[in-house]
């Protein structure tokens, strides 16, 4: 039961830290609250669900979702961060709020406000393992995200344009009179951004098999707090934090009732923000100064 | 007038208060996305000051006010430690938190509501609503109010010149949580039924909409964001499916072209010239 409830806990934590690296890459780099993000996952999991409802197989699904939700996030950043990149923080924020409501009234135009299913399985299967028992589906969900994480890791740590975006989140001045791009590397940031929201919607889709226009703010919410206690500022805190927080919710919810979940969780958020501002794998307390 | 305008009017009533309590909070700098908290902390205790113990009305709001700005400023202490979008994402989750804390409340009804409050018209609102604002206009001119703005201007300028930072901040935190519980009372018995779902995360927003939209310097810029978020949507039922889209979009305008709001001290400044000569 205990084993049981972990596997469980750790497929919501793979999808919550591919939501909180979401917004862990816009926030760490660029100190903005990107809140269209809940509904790019929203997006992605339409998409995911429309490819699979073209009898298109599950990685070109997951390769679709990734694309549309990354294409949305560039128009996001073009109309609604670009040009009031030198406001006070809560406007952006309050922008990209705005294309959060209209995307979700497109989504319930399109799909329809009623909840769309999955008509079988995508993943059939599963696994027993002891006491443990696996579906193929949570699996995939498991793995699909070790590997994005991966690719994310490498892109960020080992390339030029990951180089550009870890100097500009250093210190955006100092990065543009050494030539850096911000324009450019801001593009990459939201991009990127919108690659690991619509992963998580597909993946979620997938494994719920019931998708709804509303399910993004829900899990975006959630995903903000593990992106805080994975501190803000070193965005592979996530890589901590979402299975920590998706295990945490799901013991809750197993021993404690449902209703309490969200108590814990938000209560954990606050308590992390008082004690440990930085987040748990956060560097030094002089690092987060800057984006205050 | 018909109750359909009545209805309207009523809501924009109750988020012009909404506004108001986060335009005190943010005049010290503070940004704060849990006021459907103490919203929710302000409908909750009022209700249960009328139903269960039998209090009118107008004694239950105040009380309710009061509690409000104490929990107010107990939450404001913690928040001096963060600054900027650090403290709105724990106000945040200070709201969630408020929220499933109601769900859990099984005395007050938990997930099922609570009802049985005397319905309030929408002019007792309104006396409410037009109360608060005056009162906060008038105390823009003064000490304690430039005191704020030197805080939300810069903080440590203002301790060095001898201003009490902590006091000025908390204080900011207590007085707009009053403000949010009276919207909160107002709230629960205009419509009667009360539920955890009224207090989350979208009518914080709406609130910090309200007084961006309509402009964070200034007091009346809560009344004019507050008409625009209920009435556009209404305006825009032309549209049938697609008003939200709309409305979505002409919010994105409206911050692309006047982010500072609609209403702002310099235009403020420029009507009252005009007027003079």
């Amino acid at each position: 039961m205990l084993l049981q409830q972990l596997v469980n806990g750790l497929t919501l934590g793979a999808v919550y830290t591919l939501i909180a690296l979401s917004f862990s890459l816009v926030m760490g780099i660029l100190g903005v609250l990107n809140l269209a993000i809940a509904e790019l996952f929203m997006l992605g999991a339409y998409f995911g669900f429309a490819a699979i409802l073209a009898q298109l197989p599950l990685p070109v699904a997951l390769l679709g979702g990734m694309l549309g939700a990354a294409l949305v996030a560039i128009v996001v950043q073009k109309i609604a961060y670009e040009p009031l990149r030198n406001a006070p923080v809560v406007t952006p924020m309050l922008s990209t709020l705005g294309f959060s409501i209209i995307l979700q009234n497109v989504a319930t135009n399109v799909w329809g406000s009623d909840p769309l299913q999955l008509p079988d399985e995508v993943l059939p299967g599963r696994f027993t393992l002891g006491p443990v028992s696996i579906s193929a589906m949570q699996l995939t969900v498991i793995g699909a995200t070790v590997v994005l994480v991966a690719i994310l890791a490498f892109v960020v740590q080992k390339t030029p344009a990951g180089r550009a975006l870890r100097a500009v989140a250093e210190n955006r001045d100092v990065a543009r009179l050494l030539g850096v791009s911000a324009t450019r590397v801001t593009l990459l940031a939201f991009a990127l951004s919108g690659v690991m929201a619509g992963a998580g919607g597909v993946l979620i889709g997938m494994h719920y098999a019931v998708i709804t226009p509303y399910m993004g703010v829900d899990i975006g919410l959630k995903a903000i707090a593990v992106m805080v206690v994975g501190g803000t500022t070193r965005i592979w805190g996530a890589l901590v934090a979402g299975p920590l927080i998706g295990v945490v919710e799901v013991m809750t919810v197993a021993y404690g009732g449902s209703q309490v979940r969200d108590f814990v969780v938000y209560g954990f958020m606050i308590l992390i923000l008082l004690l440990r501002p930085q987040g748990i794998l956060g560097g030094s307390r002089a690092d987060q100064g800057q984006r205050v | 007038m018909s109750t359909y305008y009545a209805g309207l009017l009523a809501d924009v009533g109750i988020l012009v208060l909404g506004g108001l309590s986060v335009y005190i909070i943010l005049a010290t700098g503070q940004l704060s996305l849990g006021n459907a908290g103490f919203m929710g902390i302000g409908a909750y205790v009022t209700s249960y000051l009328t139903v269960k113990l039998g209090l009118p009305v107008t004694p239950a709001i105040v009380s309710a006010a009061i509690v409000c700005g104490l929990i107010g400023v107990v939450v404001g202490f913690p928040a001096l430690r963060l600054k900027g979008i650090y403290l709105a994402m724990a106000t945040l989750g200070f709201g969630e938190m408020v929220r499933s804390f109601f769900l859990n409340l099984n005395a007050m009804g938990g997930s099922s509501g609570f009802h049985g409050m005397q319905h309030v018209s929408v002019g007792y609102i309104w006396a409410w609503v037009i109360g608060v604002l005056l009162v906060v206009m008038l105390l823009e001119p003064s000490r304690a109010w430039l005191e704020m703005r030197a805080v939300h201007d810069d903080e440590t300028a203002a301790g060095l010149v001898g201003l009490n930072t902590t006091a000025i901040k908390v204080g900011a935190f207590g007085a707009g949580a009053a403000v949010a519980a009276i919207s909160g009372g107002l709230f629960a018995h205009h419509h009667v039924y009360i539920e955890p779902g009224n207090f989350g995360f979208e009518r914080s927003i709406d609130f910090v909409l309200a007084i961006i939209l309509g402009g964070s310097t200034v007091g009346p810029g809560a009344l004019v964001g507050a008409l625009l978020i209920v009435m556009l949507p209404e305006y825009l039922r032309f549209l049938a499916d697609w008003r939200l889209a709309a409305f979505g979009a002409l919010l994105i305008a409206v911050l692309l072209v006047r982010r500072q709001g609609i209403l702002d001290r310099a235009l403020f400044r420029r009507l009252s010239l005009r007027s003079a000569s």
